[in-house]
């Protein structure tokens, strides 16, 4: 190889693929196709940046957590308090709830971060579990139990209503996922990101040529953070409804499990992911949702013993 | 004078016993933690199923409290071995991913399939005659069932680290968790010594579980909702430690019920945040090795 | 005089009652081709990770071109030129070869941390990777993974990805461990083409690489320097005789 065309295609990476294109005009096509289904599809979309930023953590950084959900609750509280109370333009208030998730992210990563493996995983869940013991007492202004209720949202740019059907709050939370996505893939082509991928492949090499690894995974922990704080803040605007449940053990591990089905590291696990789930949840918790958590279980057992990728590394499989 | 000195006792009694179900139950998730360095999220579901062995067998079948006990605990251990074989085995020196993935998929499987079984509401646990009402321990009285629940799990404890100290299993699990490279390259098997550790952790915990359940609910929901504080006691405590949790779940015992009676409203946050501070100071729990 | 590359005054280092370095006083001047020595378990590579920084020693100094480094973490050791390699290679493995340098290049030239502009915009830290790889002969496989690799290649991505740091020292631990002698020839030839301005620190088992490249070798033995000399005068030193070249096989 003449050592132009190495270098050349090295440069030529992050350029944008057709196939890229594929979860957005599936995603226009939903609008189209399935329009008594808006609702739903507004959460899938904003459940997907919800996947998307655990992607960052675990697929990119390698940072097993148990917490994500601390986040996403933060985002959504925010967002839903200041509708609540007065404040309900929507995308002021999910910057706000993004910042705030943000800050929490800062704080509990200063402490977490400082370890690995196990002790990490058990630290991120005390995390978690702290916020969401906090949201509960402080029921004055989260409603505790009973949920956070009575807020206004406001129309986007003062003229687009969230109507009944679900039109707006689709076209909102696809707008506000596909900015993240340009945002996320940047990211993940930079050099910041192509370190994060270092150290999850090897850390004591990331240390061994000089990189600032404390640094990054804390930035990397700092965004994700964010992104999930979006994510919560855009499910309480479109729904009006934020509960102790957006905070729970629960939601951290069933957004890993919506990116493990997809496949992890991959930026379009969490596009393949978290609809599959969705739409399947829809389906069964009709019929049954205590037997949804069946066969949700058995699903899980089943991808850690034969297929190990997700829906995605089966792909790779198939083409080898 | 006389009432705060007695709400000491009372807070030191609850936290107590408590302390001996957490300890019952997390000191098999510390050994697995520690010696397979599994990440084993589904322990909790070894203590609620022993819990409704225990309040199956006696208010369906009308098996004695003790026998119905015993019952409990060898039939969790009993089942726990298929677990381990087929599945656990396959993930030890694996990914810590592919670990909580299985076991939040077992921890699901047990809220449908106790849903399934027992119905969504909560078992009662009725205890005998004998162990109803309350024994005057001079100071103050004490409720009966609590006081066995102490003085069962202390008999426990002792049975279980003497045995550690004293048997050659107890040697052989110990040098193994010290070096489990080294024990292996002295012969020890240590596929069986797994295999029957986490049988007797599973059954600890099915008997944790069914002694405790008046203390944590027997529910469904039970393996989530208590997953935090199995935990704790075991981070706390050091991975791989056996007395490491005892001291963590003293402490997680005493601070619950001590947080309860001052500050009822914020108990459960002060637990956490103490957690937090300890991991802060000693990464590796109290008792964990560097 | 120069100060040296790489010095160190009394370095200390224990775990427990077990003292792993011990009063070393070490030196290595610039441009140097020098060996590291000794039995197993004699702190060679425990010697390494004080000096890059991985471990902090429990009294002594360390000093790099004069100035002393003794507080300051890895990274910046790394940026003053101070750099190893692995004994156990410790490659990026789901990265091409290509990139595993390229990501050293970044994190030299301080662009590691770049959030906005994606990789292959940098295209002169591409091209500067893929040089090295041309000098280490790797150029004909620059974008296969690196596991796809025989093992001794995999060690000459070691040494380019450590030539990506602009290194003023270098510290090769066990840079030919574990590959076949049909292909530590490679190995060998690479580092004797390095750049003579490099001070080079090999830290060795296998004799013949070591009489091979070094100029200087120092002997380890139980965390501390036994004896230092020219390869002659450490062959023909009886203690070194009996303390280590005395341990291998005469069977």
């Amino acid at each position: 190889m003449t050592p132009s065309r190495a270098v050349e295609a090295f440069a030529r990476r992050h350029h944008y693929r057709p196939y890229e294109a594929l979860p957005w005009v599936a995603a226009v096509a939903s609008y189209f196709v399935f329009p008594d289904y808006l609702a739903l599809g507004a959460q899938i979309l904003a459940t997907i940046l919800f996947a998307l930023s655990a992607d960052l953590v675990l697929g990119y950084a390698g940072i097993v957590t148990l917490g994500h959900a601390a986040f996403f609750g933060t985002g959504a509280y925010v967002a839903g308090i200041l509708a609540a109370h007065g404040w309900g333009e929507p995308i002021t208030g999910l910057l706000a709830g993004a910042v705030a998730a943000a800050v929490l992210g800062f704080l509990s990563g200063l402490v977490v971060l400082r370890t690995t493996g196990l002790a990490l995983l058990m630290q991120t869940l005390v995390v978690a579990t702290m916020v969401a013991e906090a949201a509960n007492k402080a029921s004055f202004i989260t409603g505790g139990d009973d949920g956070l209720q009575g807020m206004e949202v406001w129309p986007i740019f003062g003229r687009f209503r969230f109507d009944l059907f679900g039109h707006t709050s689709y076209l909102y939370c696809l707008s506000a996922l596909f900015l993240c996505w340009l945002a996320v893939r940047r990211m993940v082509h930079s050099p910041f990101g192509r370190s994060l991928t270092g150290i999850r492949e090897n850390v004591r090499r990331m240390h061994a040529i000089g990189a600032p690894v404390a640094r990054r995974r804390l930035i990397i922990y700092i965004i994700s953070a964010a992104l999930a704080g979006i994510s919560g803040g855009l499910i309480a605007q479109t729904t009006q409804f934020v509960s102790l449940s957006f905070l729970s053990l629960e939601r951290s591990g069933t957004v890993l499990i919506m990116l493990i089905i997809g496949g992890v590291g991959r930026l379009y696990g969490a596009f393949i992911g978290v609809p599959l789930y969705m739409v399947a949840q829809n389906r069964f918790s009709e019929i049954d949702p205590v037997y949804w958590y069946f066969w949700i279980g058995l699903l899980m057992v089943f991808i850690v013993v034969f297929a190990r990728g997700g829906v995605l590394g089966l792909f790779d499989q198939f083409q080898r | 004078m006389g009432d705060t000195l007695s709400a000491a006792f009372s807070v030191a009694f609850h936290g107590l016993a408590f302390a001996m179900v957490l300890y019952l139950i997390s000191v098999g998730l510390s050994v697995t933690m520690g010696l397979m360095g599994f990440v084993n999220l589904a322990h909790g579901v070894f203590a609620m199923a022993g819990g409704y062995v225990l309040t199956s067998l006696m208010n369906r079948f009308a098996v004695p409290f003790v026998p119905a006990l015993l019952g409990a605990a060898v039939v969790v251990a009993l089942a726990s071995f298929p677990i381990e074989r087929l599945l656990y085995r396959r993930l030890y020196g694996g990914e810590e991913l592919d670990q909580v993935l299985l076991t939040m998929g077992l921890v699901f499987i047990s809220v449908a399939g106790a849903t399934y079984v027992w119905g969504p509401l909560q078992q009662p646990l009725l205890p005998p005659l004998w162990l109803s009402g309350a024994v005057d321990l001079g100071i103050d009285s004490f409720p009966a069932y609590r006081s066995f629940l102490i003085l069962c799990g202390a008999a426990l404890v002792t049975a279980l680290w003497l045995g550690i100290e004293r048997t050659r299993f107890g040697i052989r699990l110990r040098a193994s968790v010290d070096n489990l490279r080294m024990a292996q390259s002295v012969g020890i098997d240590t596929s069986r010594l797994f295999m029957t550790t986490f049988a007797l952790g599973s059954g600890l915990a099915g008997l944790g579980g069914g002694l405790g359940a008046d203390l944590l609910a027997i529910n469904p929901g039970y393996a989530l909702q208590n997953l935090a504080y199995f935990l704790i006691v075991v981070a706390v405590g050091g991975l791989g430690s056996i007395r490491g949790p005892f001291v963590a779940a003293l402490l997680l015992g005493v601070a619950d019920s001590g947080f309860k009676y001052l500050l009822p409203e914020f108990g459960a946050f002060f637990i956490y945040a103490l957690t937090m501070a300890i991991l802060l100071w000693r990464p590796r729990g109290l008792f964990g090795r560097a | 005089m120069n100060a040296p590359a790489l010095e160190t005054r009394g370095l200390h280092k224990s775990f427990g009652a077990l003292t792993v370095a011990n009063a070393v006083d070490f030196r290595l001047e610039s441009g140097a081709r020098q060996a590291l020595i000794g039995p197993n378990g004699a702190g060679k590579t425990t010697f390494v990770e004080l000096v890059t920084g991985a471990l902090r020693p429990s009294a002594g100094q360390i000093n790099l071109d004069g100035a002393d480094v003794t507080d300051l973490p890895q990274a910046a050791r790394v940026k003053r030129g101070l750099v190893r390699t692995f004994q156990i290679t410790a490659l990026f493995r789901g990265l091409s070869i290509l990139e595993n340098v390229t990501l050293a290049i970044c994190e030299r030239q301080g662009i590691g941390g770049g959030l906005f502009w994606p990789a292959g915009r940098y295209r002169a830290a591409i091209e500067e990777a893929h040089a090295l790889l041309e000098q280490v002969g790797l150029e004909d496989e620059a974008l296969s993974p690196v596991t796809t690799l025989a093992y001794g290649r995999q060690r000459l991505v070691e040494i380019a990805i450590s030539l990506a740091l602009s290194p003023k020292v270098m510290l090769l631990d066990e840079p030919a461990a574990g590959v076949p002698s049909a292909e530590s020839g490679t190995i060998i030839e690479v580092i004797e083409r390095l750049p003579t301005d490099i001070a080079m620190l090999i830290i060795e088992h296998d004799m013949d690489l070591v009489f091979r490249l070094a100029q200087r070798i120092t002997v380890l033995v139980q965390g501390s320097i036994l004896v230092e000399g020219t390869p002659e005068e450490i062959a023909a030193d009886p203690e070194v005789r009996r303390v280590y070249l005395g341990e291998r096989p005469r069977r």
